[in-house]
This record gives structure tokens, C-alpha cells and sequence, in this order.
């Protein structure tokens, strides 16, 4: 459990974090959402204390993270900034880290086989690619296995195995009661990941809902749909006052039901459905809408 | 619960493990540490070679004065180079490649790592500067004993001048490392460093002289180094007197970089 109180951060003339306040539960992985320079990474950093709050206060678990006794085992950071030095062999980064916790030198190769850096544990991070110093920072985060992790955007430079590695790996630990704090700032990758947001603009907390709530309430929900019959489905769901457009590759768009209403209606009339997926580009854009004006849905939230 | 953040968790001990393991690890420590018992050394063969080859001198009054220690250890001033840059290294590595954010999220109370790092760059600068200096003077001193005008570990000073000298070395490594933690950053810690231990004597050396008496035997490299010879000058500080006063330097620059390490965001 991370909380904050009136996290305010000021780097000089910039307001970087503006009286935040929230909660970030255990059991459910958190997405902390907001366009760039949000705040998202400034927030991570004063939750690890590696910057001071201008006010305010953050704690995990009930303790400031400095007051922790075995900070690794309370929480896992991956920060923005790679944090490794590219010096040193991976497994030495790791062996170093562990052993400030008494941690054996057995998890660190242990964790260097589930990153999938096993090959390369000898060898010096400085010819790492993007993925390789990513997936060695998601081991460090791991290394004392912590009730929470904080990750700043860990799918990044990371392949498509990597990334769907790390989404069950999130959900996992989420599933086992664990805290889960991982920031983006693309819907899309959340809408897949999470299921609690905290959306910040600014600095200051927009939204505080859970994913499916957050789609429904989007509005502009659109819904692609591709079928054997699209005249038939059209006419069907033009009846059921959905705004149907066809897509350039014979698909349709659906706009104001939901995958639900639509795939129920068809199944109805017997029409055979081939997909029905709910768009990204509508999440993306009712995010977009929500970081605008930050007022609209604070009515909404909680 | 309570037994598992006993068995796990941050302890001194185990913080001093963490950062002899990372200096260990890194190809500078070697290249640096290499350089500076290369230089002790290396000299130590080359000016008593030269020396010899040259003896007795042109001018008796040479002959007399000539002292068989500090020729055996002229590396030494070599030594103190590549010393101090580690130093500075073993800090500035860390922020130039953000390590250090991952240090101080394993120990967010931050003052542990300093001392660590402190306490075990010392030692390690203790013992292989002791060891290279002890294996410099015995070389030394074989090959002016073909002259018969070696020292012997024996006569009066010489032990003062080892350990004198490993200490002063050991002492440029810290205030190297104290610069780096307070600067951050490698071309100025390095520059600061040097600037401290030469530049400053030069310019206190143009002072008006009533000045420069006053100061110059109290500034940090001038202080340090009277424990480094046999027969020190008779204006400077007492060899022992000089080494706690360098060392005076080296822990406030300590404490002025723990309090910031404290206060500054990583
Ligand atoms: N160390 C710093 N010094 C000065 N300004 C900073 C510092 N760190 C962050 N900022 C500023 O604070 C604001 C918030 O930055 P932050 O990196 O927290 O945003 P973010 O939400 O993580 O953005 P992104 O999605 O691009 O990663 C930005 O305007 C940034 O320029
Ligand atoms: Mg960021």
C-alpha cells in the first residue's frame, strides 16, 4: 500500500507534482496514467525517497521507504533513467545490490534466468541493448521480492514477449496481494494492464477509477467489428442507434454500444461475428479528452 | 516477521560487502590501482638507476645530502594521481551512470554507502599503497646498495616515512572521494582536487611573504607531504602534526559531503 499526503515536488520555478493525494491499493495493479511530464516519474522517486518532497508525504506500507529496515523486500523500483552502471557485468550489478541486503548470490542467478539475461550474465552492461538494460532494471526490482514494485514504464524497449512477460508478471504479483504501481502514458497499454488508474495532468490528480468503469464512461467507446455480413449487422445495429462507419478493410466501427450489447445483438439475429474488439484509439482519446480538461471527470471519479 | 527483518535487511557489515564487491568489479579500480603501483615501482628502479650510474656526483656537497629514501620513493608523487582520481571515480561513476539511484533506493538512509565506500577504499589504498611503497624502498635500496649508499628499513625515520607515505596516499584517495560526492560530477571533482593539492600552493606562494609563511605550510598537500621525508624543512609543520592537519582536510570535506549526500536529491 503506497499513500500520499499533499505530495508537492518544485524544481525551481516548475511545479512538478502538485499536492497529490492517493492511495495505490494492494490486490490490483495500479496504472499511473498522464501525458509527459505529468509528474509520474517524480512521484516514483520521492516514493524511494531519492528526491525530497517540497511537501507533503508519501509512505509505503505505513513507513516512509527510508525508514524501512530492508527497503528492497518492501518495495521493487524500475526508475526511468537506467540506474545501472554499464561498467560492470550484470550479474555483479545485481550481486552488489543484493548483497546490501544480505540477499543470496543464489536469487540473483535465479532472477538472471527469468529476465532471460542468463547468456549475458558475465558480461558488461555498456553493449546492452534498450531491452537488455530494461529487463536487468526489472531484475533489479525483483531482487528482494517486494510486496510492492513501483515500475516507470517498463514495457519500454522491450519486445513483444518481453511485454507480455511483464503484464503477467504485474498481474500476477497483483493476484497474490501484492502492491502494484506501473506508470504509461499510453491507455492502450494500461486498458490491457491494469485495473485501478490514477490519472495525473499537471501534477495533480485527475482520476482515481478502475479501468472497465473508466472505458464505459468514456463516451466515445468504439467498437471494431468485422463480420461475414456487415450490410445485415449495419442495418441491425443502425436500428439500436449505434453509428456504424465501415472501415477501409471491410470492417465496421462501432460507435455508442458496447462489445457486449453488440456481440448479444448479433448473436440474435444469427449474424456470424469474426471479431469485436474495443478500440485503443477511442481509450487513447477519451484519455486525451480527461487530460484536457482535468475538471470533467472529477466529478466522476471515486 | 519481526525474525525476518533480523535475517534480512541493511546492516553496516553488509553495505561494506555491497561496496567492496562494486569496486572490485569495475575495470577503473584495476587500471588505476595498477597505474599507482606501476609508478612506485617504476621509479623506484629508475632514479636509483640513474643515480648510480652517476655516483659519486660532480658536487661533494651532493654526495652528502643525498637522501636514498626519497629516491626510492619518487614515485609517490605519481601514485597520488591515479589515487586521487579513483577516489573521485568511485563517487562520480555513480551519478554519471545513475547507479547511484539504485544505491540509494537498496539504502535509502544514504550515510552508509559514503562510509562504506570511505572505509573501504581506505583500506584497500592502506594495504596495497603500504605494500607497493615497503616493495619500492626495498628495490630502492638493493640497487643503491651497489654504491653502498642505501638506507636500511632499520634506521631512524624510514618506518615514519612508509607508513607516513601509505597514509598520505590513502588520504588523497578519501578527499578524492569526498570531492566527488560534494561535485558529483568527474572533470570537476578532478579538477578540484588537483586545484586543492597544487594549484593553491602556487598561488599562496606569490603572496606577500609575511602571508604566505602564515598559510602555506598549513595547506593541504604541503601539510601532508612532511611526513614523506627523511629530513623535513625546518619552516614546515612536524611530520605527524602535518599528516592530522591534511587529514583535518580530508574529514571536513567527508562531513560537508555527508551532509549533502543527505540533503540533495539523487
Ligand atoms: N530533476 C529535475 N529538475 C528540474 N525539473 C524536473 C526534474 N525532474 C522533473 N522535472 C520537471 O518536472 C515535470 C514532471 O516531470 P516527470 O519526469 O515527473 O514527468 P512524467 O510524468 O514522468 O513524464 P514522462 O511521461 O515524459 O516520463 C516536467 O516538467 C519536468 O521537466
Ligand atoms: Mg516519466
Amino acid at each position: 500500500m503506497i499513500e500520499a499526503h499533499g505530495l508537492t515536488k518544485r524544481y525551481g520555478d516548475k511545479l512538478a507534482v502538485d499536492g497529490l493525494s492517493l492511495v495505490v491499493r494492494p490486490g490490483v495493479v495500479t496504472g499511473f496514467l498522464g501525458p509527459n511530464g505529468a509528474g509520474k516519474s517524480t512521484t516514483m522517486r520521492m516514493i524511494l525517497g531519492l528526491d525530497r518532497p517540497t511537501a507533503g508525504s508519501v509512505t509505503v506500507n505505513g513507513k516512509a521507504y527510508r525508514e524501512h529496515s530492508a527497503p528492497m523486500h518492501e518495495v521493487g523500483a524500475l526508475l526511468e533513467a537506467r540506474s545501472i552502471h554499464t561498467g560492470r557485468s550484470a550479474r555483479n550489478h545485481l550481486l552488489a545490490l543484493a548483497q546490501t541486503h544480505g540477499i543470496a548470490s543464489s536469487r540473483v542467478d535465479e532472477l538472471l534466468e527469468v529476465v532471460g539475461l542468463k547468456d549475458v550474465a558475465r558480461k558488461r552492461v555498456k553493449g546492452f541493448s534498450l531491452g537488455m538494460g530494461q529487463r536487468l532494471g526489472i531484475a533489479t526490482a525483483l531482487l528482494g521480492d517486494p510486496n510492492t514494485l513501483v515500475l516507470d514504464e517498463p514495457v519500454n524497449g522491450l519486445d513483444p514477449e518481453g511485454i507480455r512477460w511483464i503484464r503477467e508478471l504485474l498481474k500476477e504479483r497483483a493476484a497474490g496481494g501484492r502492491t502494484v504501481l506501473v506508470s504509461s502514458h499510453l491507455m492502450s497499454e494500461m486498458a490491457q494492464t491494469a485495473d485501478h488508474l490514477l490519472v495525473i495532468g499537471k501534477g495533480r490528480l485527475i482520476a482515481d477509477v478502475g479501468v472497465r468503469e473508466f472505458i464505459a464512461s468514456a463516451g466515445r467507446n468504439l467498437v471494431r467489428v468485422r463480420t461475414t455480413d456487415p450490410q445485415k449487422l449495419t442495418a441491425l445495429l443502425a436500428k439500436a442507434k449505434a453509428n456504424v462507419t465501415p472501415v477501409d478493410d471491410g470492417a465496421l466501427s462501432v460507435a455508442g454500444m458496447s462489445t457486449d450489447e453488440i456481440g448479444i445483438a448479433a448473436g440474435q439475429a444469427g449474424i456470424t461475428l469474426l471479431e469485436l474488439t474495443p478500440q485503443a484509439a477511442s481509450l487513447e482519446e477519451a484519455f486525451m479528452e480527461l487530460t484536457h480538461d482535468s475538471l470533467e471527470f472529477s466529478g466522476s471519479a471515486s | 516477521m519481526s525474525t525476518d527483518t533480523a535475517a534480512l535487511g541493511v546492516t553496516p557489515r553488509r553495505v561494506v560487502l555491497s561496496e567492496w564487491t562494486k569496486l572490485r568489479t569495475l575495470r577503473s579500480t584495476v587500471f588505476s590501482l595498477l597505474a599507482a603501483v606501476a609508478f612506485l615501482i617504476g621509479f623506484s628502479v629508475l632514479v636509483p638507476v640513474v643515480v648510480v650510474t652517476h655516483w659519486p656526483p660532480d658536487n661533494a656537497r651532493d654526495a652528502l645530502t643525498f637522501d636514498p629514501v626519497g629516491a626510492s620513493l619518487v614515485g609517490g608523487f605519481f601514485a597520488q594521481l591515479a589515487v586521487g582520481v579513483l577516489g573521485v571515480l568511485i563517487v562520480t561513476g555513480e551519478y554519471a551512470t545513475g547507479m547511484i539511484r539504485a544505491t540509494l533506493s537498496a539504502v535509502p538512509k544514504r550515510l552508509p554507502v559514503l562510509w562504506a565506500k570511505t572505509l573501504v577504499y581506505g583500506v584497500t589504498c592502506l594495504v596495497l599503497m603500504g605494500l607497493a611503497l615497503l616493495a619500492a624502498f626495498l628495490i630502492g635500496q638493493t640497487i643503491l646498495s651497489s654504491e653502498g649508499i642505501d638506507a636500511s628499513l632499520g634506521d631512524k625515520g624510514v618506518p615514519r616515512v612508509l607508513v607516513g607515505t601509505a597514509l598520505y596516499l590513502t588520504g588523497i584517495g578519501m578527499l578524492g572521494l569526498a570531492l566527488g560526492a560534494l561535485l558529483r560530477n568527474t572533470a570537476g571533482s578532478i579538477t578540484a582536487l588537483f586545484g586543492l593539492l597544487f594549484v593553491v600552493p602556487t598561488v599562496v606562494h606569490f603572496l606577500p611573504a609575511s602571508w604566505s609563511d602564515a598559510i602555506a605550510k598549513y595547506l593541504p598537500s604541503n601539510a601532508g607531504t612532511v611526513i614523506t621525508s627523511l629530513q623535513p624543512g625546518s619552516e614546515s609543520l612536524g611530520p605527524w602534526t602535518g599528516l592530522l592537519v591534511f587529514f583535518l582536510y580530508t574529514a571536513v570535506a567527508l562531513g560537508v559531503a555527508a551532509f549533502a549526500l543527505t540533503r540533495r536529491d539523487a
